[in-house]
């Protein structure tokens, strides 16, 4: 179905079960060990090899020579590949780095072999027995360094026709006379994603048909991404990943343990499985690019913005786009003059690319403390410097309104309810033993992307009902809304649905990433179901109009016919998508934020400790409470990570993250996380889809970690502009210990 | 690892740590090619382990090399023990090995002769969850799901220490009755990562099983 127009009242809307707080269809699997992830699947295909990749060990350069013959004579070992042996793989869409193949090296731990072996332990073993010799040659590794001969970049998100400056008004002259000024510069380090399943594939040939067990958050992506780095039809390419341990946008993209179990299944002749063990994933997978944001905010003495200008450069391989941290700052407040872009730099680290709320996290890391010091400059609450500057329509084109934009009330709900009154405005003042003690908070804006989506739903004879698609759950739920909404719309209990996802022969989905797949996922199954609503009234002999399915029945004027009844001569099937009109262009569509936090600061050490966190979230109707508050409170835990520990180190020497691990990457772990409170503003939003939902996997992130910098500046009085805060960067200048 | 529970005593732990040091201050002796030549192609010498896995007993005849968790997902194919660092860093292979609970990743199989070794697997089925494995789904204290094995034993091995009287790092009063206070829970559940974020409600989840 094509959605062009704001929807109406529709059978989603009864919400007797849609809305509702079903816990996890796929639940009982996960706790018990049973939910298959890729590396698992010893069930789909028998005479698994082992497959282990050896990485780049300079960061750029060339390969001059690569023995492999101790790892060939090695015990168990089947058969060794090199990316000598291989062309360059062309990037899959939305990529830049090679993958495989070729002498260039253009990253450290690109991947330069795959050792396949009988057994794990012998692949392993051989791996380090792969000998190769590199002509190393200098990189650029640092963004500060190479931060002044940044170009200017379109933002990725807008097209790459899209204007490079957003400029209204006159920035200049607003600036330059606005009675109260911020100029301030912020820095964010590069990230990674640090899900907690390595990637992971099986790969299997059958002829030229190609079979791909693996962990992957978009299939269709991952199916396109094989079929062209291979070379081969993308019907030759089944790509299958129905539980997936985490991605957080690092498996957004085709990774080289696909494409070298591929390779390596091809060249040994039998099914081979790769995973990228832990210490090779950080670079030679995607992160977040570190960014160097300057703010410039004017403001009149009652508040009112006149002026805002903010320039993010970040870094990328060359071809490689730019992290989109300005996108939020198009959006969130009003002001009369603007200057907003982005600039990117070439660097020789591994690819940047997508990772949760790209753009807005670090974006806003920046905006929204940048906020807080201007607030402090104007001697205005936060909240309300914030409230004062809302806007109801987007400051480039007035004309064009906001679908639904409700920040004010979640501005003001969070307030209340986090005590904010209680906040001292002086830094420093609140005292709890040895903890300084103060309270932060923090918008955040993250649009409501649009995605085509399918999928295909099933009757059959017992009543049961069976879902099609190529979605994927990476933890966000999926399994779950897809199986109410089918559940919804057909008029049975959730239990009579079966869900089932991440299989590229099912219709293509929306897939997980850019918060869009919920709402969209569920609008193509809509839409699917709408169609097979018309099969059965057909099949019943009922008016399609005003056929009612609820209770297991289909009803129509005074006939009630059981569901089942319709699939007694054959199971019926329905299957369509949504195809979304002009609806986001004609309307700004967006999920919104108030964030807020408590923090202690150890007076003597300057470790900071998060003590409460509340967040209030816009994002249209909530399709499953419990799913979707689980969503945010892991955003919510991301983002402290972000203000307090996670930064990738650079070795600048050697051109790679020297973290590259779970050990010395920091991510939050139970002892720095309190009870984290969220509530959801209830405002469907009919221009989003039939769904009447919109994002949510993302706006949770989008301004916590500003919302604790600025809760640690209100404890401390001490500004750190260059996250994380870690304690060495305010500990030499805390208020005296009394 | 056939220690019977928490009998290390402070002065093994001490000359523990010193041996661990040692090995720190080793030179690196580098990858085995750097020593020059091709090593033979000779078969790697087996090692037959005998360990009773969820109350079975298992007999595996292995490459001496292989983990305690590659012993289980590979060879037993026992995959709900799930690795996601292959280094101790994160927790996702949790098993209890004799009740406690141990980094699987961390451990080799041959170490484990004779063993009784409890996996997710042995907690519960879908049919017949135990408790924590309930309180989880209630809770939703997991999101990708690929944590939650590791945070379910070690969870079940918390509440065991608390009711054992072992204490942590966080523990104020080593003379005073233990209990399973916020800070506790916090502090004994922190070896195992959850990136999807979802510790609040893994918090919650064990408090409701703790107080039943």
């Amino acid at each position: 179905m094509d959605f062009t127009t704001p929807s109406g009242q529709n059978p989603i809307d009864r919400l007797k079960i849609v809305g509702r707080p079903v816990t996890r269809i796929d639940g009982p699997l996960k706790v018990t060990g049973t939910a298959p992830y890729a590396y698992e699947r010893h069930d789909v295909i028998p005479n698994q090899a082992y497959g282990y990749v050896v990485g780049a060990t300079i960061a750029k350069g060339r390969i001059v020579r690569i023995d492999t013959g101790a790892a060939k004579a090695a015990s168990g070992v089947i058969g060794v590949i090199t990316t000598l042996e291989y062309k360059p793989a062309a990037p899959p869409q939305r990529q830049t780095a090679n993958l495989f193949g070729g002498a260039e090296v253009a990253h450290y731990h690109q991947a330069v072999a795959l050792v396949v072996a009988k057994t794990f332990e012998e692949a392993r073993a051989a791996a380090h027995l792969v000998k190769v010799d590199y002509q190393a040659a200098p990189g650029k590794y640092d963004l500060a360094g190479e931060a002044s001969g940044a170009k200017p970049s379109a933002d990725p998100n807008e097209g790459q026709d899209a204007e490079i400056f957003d400029r209204v008004g006159d920035f200049d002259a607003a600036f330059a006379a606005a009675p109260v000024k911020l100029d301030e510069t912020y820095t964010t380090p590069c990230e990674t994603h640090a899900m907690m399943e390595p990637h992971a594939s099986i790969a299997a040939w059958n002829g030229d048909k190609l079979t791909v067990w693996t962990s992957s958050q978009m299939i269709n992506w991952a199916k396109a991404g094989l079929a062209k780095t291979l070379g081969i039809p993308a019907e030759n390419v089944r790509v299958q990943s129905p539980f997936i341990g985490g991605g957080f946008g690092g498996k957004l993209y085709l990774r080289a343990d696909a494409l070298l179990a591929a390779l390596g299944a091809k060249a040994v002749g039998q099914p081979v499985k790769v995973t990228l063990q832990r210490p090779l994933i950080i670079n030679n997978g995607t992160h977040r690019s570190a960014t160097i944001q300057r703010i410039r905010l004017g403001a009149a003495p009652d508040g009112r913005l006149t002026t805002i200008g903010h320039v993010s450069v970040s870094g990328n391989l060359p071809g490689g786009m730019p992290e989109p941290a300005v996108g939020q700052t198009k959006l969130l407040y009003a002001a009369p003059n603007r200057e907003i872009y982005l600039k990117l730099a070439a660097l020789d680290l591994g690819e940047a690319n997508d990772m949760r709320a790209p753009g807005e996290a670090p974006g806003l890391m920046a905006l929204e403390m940048a906020m807080d010091e201007m607030a402090e400059k104007l001697g205005i609450d936060p909240v309300e410097f914030r409230i004062l500057n809302d806007t109801q329509t987007d400051p480039r084109d007035p004309q064009r309104r906001f679908s639904e934009r409700h920040l004010v009330e979640c501005l003001r709900t969070g307030a209340d309810r986090f005590g904010w009154s209680r906040r001292n405005g002086t830094p420093g003042a609140i005292r709890d033993g040895k903890w300084i003690v103060g309270m932060g908070m923090a918008a955040g804006l993250r649009l409501n992307l649009l995605m085509p989506s399918a999928a295909r739903i099933r009757l059959d004879r017992d009543g049961r009902l069976t879902v099609e698609t190529d979605m994927t759950d990476i933890g966000t739920g999926a399994y779950t809304i897809l199986a109410q909404t089918a559940a919804e719309m057909m008029g049975v209990p959730v239990e009579a649905v079966t869900v089932i996802l991440g299989d590229s022969a099912s219709p293509v989905s929306a897939g997980s990433g850019g918060q869009w797949g919920a709402n969209t996922s569920t609008s193509g199954l809509y839409a699917a179901c709408l169609k097979l609503r018309g099969a059965v009234s057909a099949r019943l002999g009922l008016n399609a109009e005003d056929a009612e399915f609820a209770d297991g029945k289909v009803r129509s004027g005074n006939r009630s016919i059981p569901l089942a009844e319709a699939a007694k001569d054959g199971p019926l099937t329905g299957e369509d998508g949504i195809r979304f009109g002009d609806l986001d262009k004609r309307y700004v569509q967006a999920s919104f934020a108030a964030q807020f936090a408590e923090v202690g600061v150890d007076s003597f050490t300057g470790e900071v400790r998060v003590r409460r966190m509340l967040a209030v979230v816009d994002a249209g109707r909530v399709l499953n409470p419990v799913t979707a508050r689980s969503q945010v409170i892991g955003a919510m835990t991301m983002g402290v990570g972000a203000a307090l520990m996670e930064a990738l180190a650079i070795d600048m020497r050697h051109g790679c993250f020297v973290n590259h691990d779970l050990g010395g990457y920091e991510v939050p772990v139970h002892a720095d996380i309190p009870h984290q409170d969220v509530i959801f503003l209830d405002h469907p939003d009919a221009i989003s889809s039939p769904m009447k939902a919109k994002g949510i996997g993302e706006i949770g992130l989008c301004g916590v970690a500003a919302a604790v910098a600025n809760a640690v500046y209100n404890a401390t009085g001490v500004r750190v502009r260059d996250y994380p805060i870690t304690l060495e960067k305010h500990l030499a200048k805390l208020p005296r210990i009394a | 690892m056939n220690t019977p529970d928490w009998e290390l005593s402070r002065r093994e732990f001490v000359v523990g740590a010193a041996a661990s040091s040692v090995i720190v201050a080793t030179p690196f002796l580098g990858p085995a090619h750097a020593a020059g030549g091709t090593p033979p192609h000779a078969a790697v010498p087996m090692m037959k382990v005998t360990m009773e896995v969820n109350g079975s007993p298992r007999s595996v005849t292995l490459d001496p090399r292989t983990s305690l968790l590659d012993t289980l997902r590979e060879h037993l194919r026992l995959t709900g023990t799930k690795k996601g660092c292959d280094h101790g860093h994160c927790g996702a292979c949790t098993v209890l090995v004799n009740g406690t609970r141990i980094n699987a990743c961390l451990s080799l199989a041959v170490m484990h002769e004779g063993d009784k070794v409890t996996t997710v697997e042995g907690i519960g089925t879908p049919d017949a969850l135990h408790p924590m494995q309930a309180a989880f789904i209630k809770h939703d204290g997991f999101q990708c799901g690929y944590c939650t094995p590791g945070q379910i034993c070690s969870a079940v091995a918390v509440l065991k220490e608390i009711e054992k009287g072992v204490p942590s790092h966080v523990t104020e009063d080593l003379a005073a009755p233990m209990r399973l206070s916020n800070p506790e829970l916090r502090e004994r559940m922190s070896g195992n990562i959850c990136r999807c974020g979802a510790y609040s409600n893994i918090a919650a989840a064990i408090t409701e099983v703790a107080g039943a």
